[in-house]
C-alpha cells in the first residue's frame, strides 16, 4: 500500500455560521422538527449501549421516536463505559475557582493538541452542565460535600476542580443512570431492545443508511432490520492491540463495516496510551488493568540507573535510583501528561533498565509518601486500588513499590462525522468513542464519559430529527435488493470463516497482531517501523484465512466464531491505522513520531503541514485508501506549542 | 500449577448436559482463573474441539458478565472477588476443581456456563429507575442531599446485577437485587415520589419471573462481589409492606 496517492475535494463539517458561542443555539434553531405524533412512524436503530447508546435510545424513546436498540451483550448494562473509574468533567465552577465553558474548551483544545473542530468542543464544554443535571435527577449517586451540594476534584493534571465523580465508578453509575432510563422507555414500548446482537453490516439503499445486519448471538441466523436512521454507538477500537484496557469483547467491526460500505475513517492514528496500568505477567494474559492515575500525584517513578540491574528493589541504594520524570521534568516531575510519562517509561525500558521479570515495568514508589503522610493517609488515598494491585499480582504494594507500564486505552479516532453527529454516509450517525470529533489527538482525563453522554442525551436527539424531517426517504423493506445482498455478503462471511478449518487459534493470532501494532505502531512510531508494519499485516491476514482453526457451527451459540469476525476486521483495520500513521509525519498528542521531536525530545507539531483531519475512504481490502482532509481553523484557541520541561 | 477440572458441559438449552474432566497444565500462579480456562479452550480449539463456552467482558469484577460456581460457591473462595478477579495462586497445585454455571429456575441454562439472566433487565424495567426525561432535569444542586444518605445510596448502587446472590440462594431469590436497586433509589430525594410503587412493581416482577423468597440466611451477600449488605434486603421489605399498606395497586 503507498499513500498520497488520491486526495479528494476537502469535506464539509457543515458547522454553522457566527459567533462560536451561538453557533449550537443556531443550529437548534435552523433544525427541522418531527411533530409529536408523526414521530412514532419514524423507526431509528441504536447499535450499542454504552454511554452514547443508551443514553440517545432513551432521550429518543422519551421522544416518542421508535427506537431498536441493540447490545452484542446478554444486558445493556454491560458495556465497556461502565469500567471508567475517575470522573465526568462539567464547567459548573461549583468551587468558585475560575470555570466557564470557555475555560472547559480552551482545556480540551489545547489537550487535543491542536486537531479537533473547534465548534464540537465548544458545544461539548456548553453541554457538559446539563449533563450533570440530568445525571442527578436520574439518581445517580455523585460524591457529596458534608452540606450535601455535589463534591468536585481536580483530575489528570487540570489546574481547577471540576470532575465529578461516583468513588471509582463513575462511568458504572452514568451508565445505569441511562441504562434505567432506556429500560423505563422499554416498559413503554417506545424502545425495543434486541440484547446478544452482533452488526454485520450497515445497509446502504439508494445512498442512504437504511437499516443493518446482525447475528442473532444464540441462534446464528443473521436479522435484518429497517430504520430511517441508524446510530453507531459501538465504542473504539483499542483491542486491535490485543492487549488493553479495553473489555474483552470491545472491537472495530460495526464501525470498519460501516467504513467499507462508504463512512470515512478520521484519524486512526490517534490512539492513547495510559501510563500507570499492571504490568503483563506472561502469554496467559487477556487485558491490561488500569490503575488510576491519581497514584501519580504521590507515587515517585523510578527505574536502577544500571541496566540490567536484577537487585530487589529494597536493595537499591537510593544513590542507585533514576527518579528519571523528576529529573528530566523538574517543574511537573511524576505528574507529566499521559503521554509523557507513557513514553519515557519505554525509553528506560529500551535501555535495559526496565524491572521485574519482563523487564517491561518501572516502579511507582509511595515509601516516600508514606513517611511524609503517614500510611493511615495513603490507604484512605488509595486503598481500593492498592488491594486490586494487590490481588492481580499478589504482591503488597505497602511493602515494596508497585510495578506499572503504559497500556493502550482509549481510540481518539474514528469514523468521520460532521457537526450533526452524520457520518459521509447520510443517515448513519456516530455517537461517543466511534467518532473522531472532540478529543483532537489526545484526551483529556474525565472527557469520554463528557462526550458520550453530550451526544446521547443532547446532540444526537436534535439532529437526528432534523435529518428525519428534512430528508425524503422511500418506504424500505428488509427484503429488497440492498438488504439481500448485503445479506447475501454477511453469510458468505460466515462461511467462509468456517470453511477455513486450519490449525491456529484465534486469539494466537491475535495476539501476534497485537504485539506487531504495539512494538512498530505503538507509543512511538518512525518511517521504518511503520512500512515494516504495513508489508506484516497482510501477511498476517492471509495467514488468518488459511490456517484459522473455527472449531462448531453457525447455528448454534459460537463465541469462537464471534471472535473471530472481529479479528478478521482488526486484520483489516491495522493496515489503515498503520498508514494514518505513516502519512502523518508529525508528532501531536497521543501520536509520536520520532522524525518530529524537539531538541529535548519532546513532540514536535507541524502545523503548516497537517492541521487537518485525515479522513480516509475505502477503496477495497489491500487497496490503498483515498485521503480526504478536513482542514482545521483555529479562530479563538491559537495553538501553540506543549512545554513540559 | 496443575488442576483437574470438571465442567459443565451442555450443547444447547434444551440438551442434557455433564460434568466433563479436563486436565489443565502448567499454569502460572499469576493467571486469572478465567485465563486458566482460556488456555484449556486454546488447547480445545488447536485440536478442532468446541471450547467451553462461558460469557466475560471486562476483566475487571465491574460489568458483570462472568459468573461461574467454583468448587459449589459463586463466583469461587475469595471474598468481594467476582470470577474474572479470581487468580489461580488462590488453588493448591494438583487440586481438582468442580465448574459449573449459575443455576436457578429464572436463569436458564444457554450452553455450558453461559445462562440468561434478561430476567434481571424486565425487574428493572418494572420500576428500577427514575421517571425523568432528557432535558427536564432542575439544576443539580437545587436539592442537597445528606452525604450519609448519597454514600449508602452508592453502597447500594455498586451491585454489578451478575447474579451470584440469586446462584447462591436456596430459593433462588433475587431479594438482594431488587433490595439493592430498591434502596438506591428510596435513598435518595429523586427517588422518593415513586418508592412504593417502585418497590411493589419490582416485588412483584421478580415473583413473576420465578425467583423465590428470602429466609434470612445471608448466602447472597457472603459470595456477593461488591459486598452488598443484606440490609437493602430490610428495607425492600419495609417499603412494599409500606406499599401493601397504604394500598398502592
Amino acid at each position: 500500500m503507498t499513500l498520497g496517492a488520491n486526495i479528494a475535494p476537502a469535506l464539509d463539517a457543515r458547522v454553522p455560521d457566527g459567533p462560536i458561542e451561538q453557533k449550537w443555539d443556531r443550529q437548534k434553531l435552523e433544525n427541522k422538527l418531527v411533530a409529536p405524533a408523526n414521530r412514532r412512524r419514524h423507526t431509528v436503530i441504536v447499535v450499542g449501549t454504552g454511554l452514547a447508546g443508551a443514553a440517545a435510545a432513551a432521550s429518543l424513546g422519551e421522544q416518542g421516536y421508535n427506537v431498536l436498540c441493540f447490545t452484542f451483550h446478554d444486558s445493556p448494562r454491560r458495556a465497556h463505559s461502565i469500567a471508567a473509574q475517575g470522573g465526568i468533567n462539567a464547567a459548573k465552577n461549583y468551587k468558585n475557582d475560575g470555570d466557564s465553558v470557555w475555560r472547559l474548551f480552551y482545556d480540551t483544545v489545547k489537550g487535543g493538541d491542536y486537531r479537533s473542530r473547534e465548534a464540537n468542543v465548544f458545544r461539548l464544554a456548553q453541554l457538559s452542565v446539563s449533563i450533570i443535571d440530568q445525571c442527578v435527577a436520574q439518581g445517580v449517586p455523585f460524591a457529596r460535600e458534608y452540606g450535601g451540594l455535589l463534591d468536585t476534584r481536580s483530575f489528570g493534571g487540570a489546574q481547577l476542580e471540576r470532575t465529578f465523580y461516583a468513588r471509582g465508578q463513575t462511568g458504572q453509575q452514568l451508565l445505569l443512570g441511562a441504562y434505567q432510563s432506556l429500560m423505563r422507555q422499554v416498559e413503554r414500548g417506545t424502545v425495543s431492545l434486541f440484547p446478544r446482537r452482533e452488526m454485520l453490516d450497515l445497509v446502504v439503499a439508494d445512498g442512504h443508511a437504511r437499516g443493518i445486519l446482525c447475528r442473532n448471538l444464540l441462534s446464528g441466523e443473521v436479522e435484518r432490520y429497517a430504520a430511517g436512521a441508524v446510530l453507531l454507538c459501538t465504542g473504539g477500537y483499542g483491542n486491535v492491540y490485543y492487549l488493553s484496557t479495553n473489555a474483552l469483547n470491545s472491537n472495530v467491526t460495526a464501525a470498519w463495516r460501516c467504513h467499507k460500505r462508504g463512512a470515512l475513517f478520521a484519524n486512526p492514528c490517534f490512539t492513547q496510551i495510559h501510563p500507570t496500568c499492571i504490568p503483563v505477567s506472561g502469554v496467559h494474559q487477556s487485558k491490561l488493568t488500569l490503575m488510576s492515575e491519581s497514584l501519580r500525584n504521590d507515587g515517585r517513578v523510578w527505574v536502577p540507573h544500571q541496566p540490567g540491574d536484577k537487585r530487589p528493589s529494597n536493595h537499591i541504594p537510593e544513590g542507585e535510583r533514576d527518579y528519571y520524570l523528576e529529573r528530566r521534568y523538574p517543574s511537573f516531575g511524576n505528574l507529566v501528561p499521559r503521554d509523557v510519562a507513557s513514553r519515557n517509561a519505554k525509553i528506560v525500558c529500551d535501555e535495559g533498565k526496565g524491572v521485574g521479570e519482563t523487564g517491561l515495568a518501572v516502579y511507582l514508589d509511595f515509601s516516600d509518601a508514606m513517611r511524609r503522610l503517614g500510611r493511615d493517609t495513603i490507604e484512605d488515598r488509595y486503598g481500593n486500588l492498592f488491594q486490586m494491585y494487590e490481588r492481580i499480582t499478589g504482591e503488597d504494594p505497602y511493602a515494596a513499590p508497585m510495578r506499572i507500564y503504559p497500556a493502550i486505552h482509549y481510540t481518539m479516532g474514528g469514523l468521520w462525522v460532521d457537526y450533526h453527529l452524520m457520518s459521509s454516509v447520510p443517515g448513519l450517525f456516530v455517537l461517543g468513542e466511534a467518532n473522531f470529533s472532540d478529543h483532537g489527538a489526545n484526551r483529556l482525563g474525565a472527557s469520554a464519559l463528557m462526550q458520550g453522554l453530550a451526544d446521547g442525551y443532547f446532540v444526537a436527539p436534535y439532529t437526528v430529527a432534523h435529518y428525519l424531517a428534512s430528508t425524503k426517504l422511500a418506504p424500505v423493506d428488509t427484503r429488497e435488493a440492498a438488504f439481500e445482498s448485503t445479506a447475501a455478503d454477511a453469510r458468505a462471511q460466515l462461511e467462509r470463516l468456517l470453511s477455513v478449518r486450519g490449525k491456529r487459534t484465534v486469539r494466537d493470532i491475535h495476539r501476534e497482531l497485537g504485539l506487531l501494532m504495539w512494538n512498530l505502531v505503538g507509543m512511538s512510531r518512525n518511517d521504518a517501523g511503520l512500512r515494516k508494519a504495513l508489508a506484516r499485516v497482510p501477511q498476517l491476514r492471509a495467514g488468518f484465512w488459511a490456517d484459522v482453526s473455527i472449531p462448531g457451527s453457525n447455528d448454534t451459540m459460537n463465541k469462537t466464531l464471534e471472535y473471530a469476525g472481529r479479528v478478521a476486521d482488526y486484520l483489516e483495520f491495522a493496515e489503515l491505522l498503520a498508514l494514518d500513521a505513516l502519512h502523518r509525519a508529525e508528532s501531536c498528542g497521543g501520536h509520536f513520531r520520532e522524525e518530529s521531536q524537539t531538541l529535548d525530545g519532546e513532540a514536535l507539531r507541524d502545523d503548516t503541514l497537517f492541521s487537518y483531519a485525515a479522513a480516509w475512504k475505502f477503496q477495497g481490502v489491500g487497496n490503498p485508501p483515498v485521503l480526504v482532509k478536513e482542514p482545521l481553523e483555529f479562530e479563538y484557541v491559537h495553538p501553540t506549542q506543549r512545554s513540559y520541561v | 500449577m496443575n488442576f483437574d477440572l470438571l465442567v459443565w458441559r451442555q450443547p444447547a438449552a434444551t440438551a442434557p448436559g455433564k460434568m466433563v474432566k479436563y486436565r489443565a497444565e502448567a499454569v502460572s500462579s499469576d493467571t486469572s482463573f478465567l485465563e486458566m480456562l482460556d488456555t484449556v479452550n486454546e488447547g480445545l480449539i488447536a485440536r478442532g474441539d468446541e471450547p467451553i463456552a462461558f460469557d466475560s467482558d471486562c476483566r475487571e469484577g465491574i460489568c458483570g458478565s462472568c459468573g461461574l460456581v467454583i468448587n459449589g460457591r459463586a463466583h469461587g473462595p475469595d471474598l468481594g472477588t467476582a470470577t474474572c478477579q479470581l487468580h489461580m495462586r488462590r488453588f493448591k497445585d494438583g487440586e481438582e476443581i468442580t465448574v459449573e454455571p449459575w443455576r436457578a429456575r429464572a436463569f436458564p441454562v444457554i450452553k455450558d456456563l453461559v445462562v440468561e439472566r434478561a430476567a434481571l433487565d424486565r425487574i428493572i424495567a418494572a420500576g428500577g429507575y427514575i421517571s425523568v426525561n432528557t432535558g427536564s432535569a432542575p439544576e443539580a444542586n437545587t436539592v442537597p442531599v445528606p452525604r450519609a444518605d448519597a454514600e449508602t445510596a452508592m453502597d447500594a448502587a455498586a451491585c454489578i446485577a451478575c447474579g451470584a446472590c440469586v446462584a447462591a440462594c436456596k430459593n433462588a431469590s433475587a431479594h438482594l437485587f431488587v433490595g439493592a436497586k430498591v434502596s438506591h433509589l428510596m435513598l435518595l430525594p429523586q427517588g422518593r415520589p415513586e418508592r412504593l410503587q417502585r418497590a411493589l412493581n419490582m416485588v412483584r416482577q421478580a415473583d413473576a419471573e420465578g425467583f423465590g423468597s428470602c429466609s434470612n440466611e445471608g448466602e447472597c451477600e457472603a459470595v456477593c462481589p461488591k459486598q452488598i449488605s443484606i440490609r437493602n434486603i430490610a428495607r425492600m421489605v419495609r417499603e412494599y409492606t409500606q406499599a401493601t399498606l397504604a394500598g398502592v395497586q
